[in-house]
């Protein structure tokens, strides 16, 4: 509730502001932005229904387990390899990580994991081969690799 | 079924298999369909609420900060200026990471610093704005705000690192056919 009010605020603010500069603009800004979410409005919902389900079938207790606050470094070592390794566009990851929050997983970790889904591409790395060669690219994910483990160190420290 | 039809709703076949499964669970009493029912109708709400206004941020962003104008600014000798204009030039930008690397070369080819173009890659993967939208919605103000002002400084000093390392080499970034 509280992050609805935050968007709110933000964007009839912005909109008010646009609307004053240029009136055209906003409404073409209006436009596009209705198209993206036109675009982006199912995809989501089947994404919702497949984390209720997920829901469903993993019990919390297991999460809680290799994911939460007590799992330490384990878990912290578990949500690096897997968000690594896996591709997981970035909406469907933060409905994901918003309900291992839920239960009981800690900051850190949810941290880590995003980061490295984000940044950190193994399937992905072939692909970024051939732009920019071997060297280079394996060098980019392993450094982006340790960045990713200092964020999630460093939201656990902050949060 | 003809297959024109099949076509029209292959978008929407989880969403009107969902439909079903949540009616017949109601109308049988199976209680775990009930369940994943209200899971999924919590988190819709969770959605709705927030979704629609970021999209009018997102929509009035591109207007007003069109990439084009942005992507002068990202020559070789560009210094802080243009390590900030690649930021946002990436903030800018959606989809995943494996997208930027055709953008990666499109900078290479007019011109950018190796370190501007890795810090192009770092930002495009965890700063778009549509995408810090959803983080915010999802994982609060405080997580994403966190997790930026650490992360964007590390984003730099890896573009640093990669000019360093590859300072000696010739670096090229490949167009792909």
């Amino acid at each position: 509730m509280n992050n609805a009010l935050i968007f709110i605020t933000f964007s009839v603010f912005t909109s008010l502001v646009s609307f004053f500069l240029d009136k055209d603009k906003t409404i073409l800004g209006f436009k596009k932005g209705l198209n993206m979410f036109k675009n982006i409005v199912v995809p989501f919902l089947n994404v919702l229904i497949l984390v209720s389900l997920l829901l469903f079938i993993v019990p919390p207790r297991l999460i809680v387990e290799y994911l939460g606050a007590g799992s330490g470094a384990i878990g912290f070592a578990i949500a690096a390899i897997v968000g690594s390794i896996t591709l997981i566009p970035g909406f469907i990851s933060y409905p994901i990580a918003a309900s291992l929050i839920k239960q009981g997983a800690s900051y850190s970790t949810v941290a880590v994991f995003m980061t490295t889904l984000m940044m950190v591409g193994v399937v992905t790395l072939p692909l970024e081969i051939k732009y920019f060669g071997k060297k280079v690219a394996i060098m980019r994910n392993v450094l982006n690799f340790v960045v990713a483990i200092i964020i999630g160190i460093l939201i656990g420290i902050i949060l | 079924m003809t297959k024109k039809t099949f076509q029209k709703i292959k978008p929407y076949i989880w969403l009107l298999s969902f439909a079903v499964f949540s009616v017949v669970s109601f109308w049988f009493g199976f209680d775990p369909g009930k369940t994943i029912y209200r899971s999924f109708t919590e988190s819709f709400v969770e959605m709705i609420i927030f979704i629609p206004f970021l999209f009018i941020i997102v929509g009035l962003f591109d207007v007003w900060f069109p990439k084009e104008k942005i992507e002068k600014y990202i020559g070789k000798d560009s210094g802080a200026k243009g390590i900030l204009a690649v930021i946002i030039l990436a903030m800018l930008q959606a989809g995943p990471l494996y997208g930027a690397f055709p953008v990666a070369y499109i900078l290479f080819k007019k011109g950018a610093s190796v370190r501007n173009i890795f810090i192009y890659l770092g930002a495009f993967s965890s700063l778009k704005i549509p995408m810090l939208g959803i983080e915010i919605g999802y994982l609060g103000l405080n997580f994403t705000l966190a997790r930026t002002l650490v992360a964007l400084p590390l984003f730099i000093a890896t573009g640093y690192f990669m000019e360093w390392y590859l300072r000696n080499k010739k670096f090229e970034v490949y167009e792909i056919k």
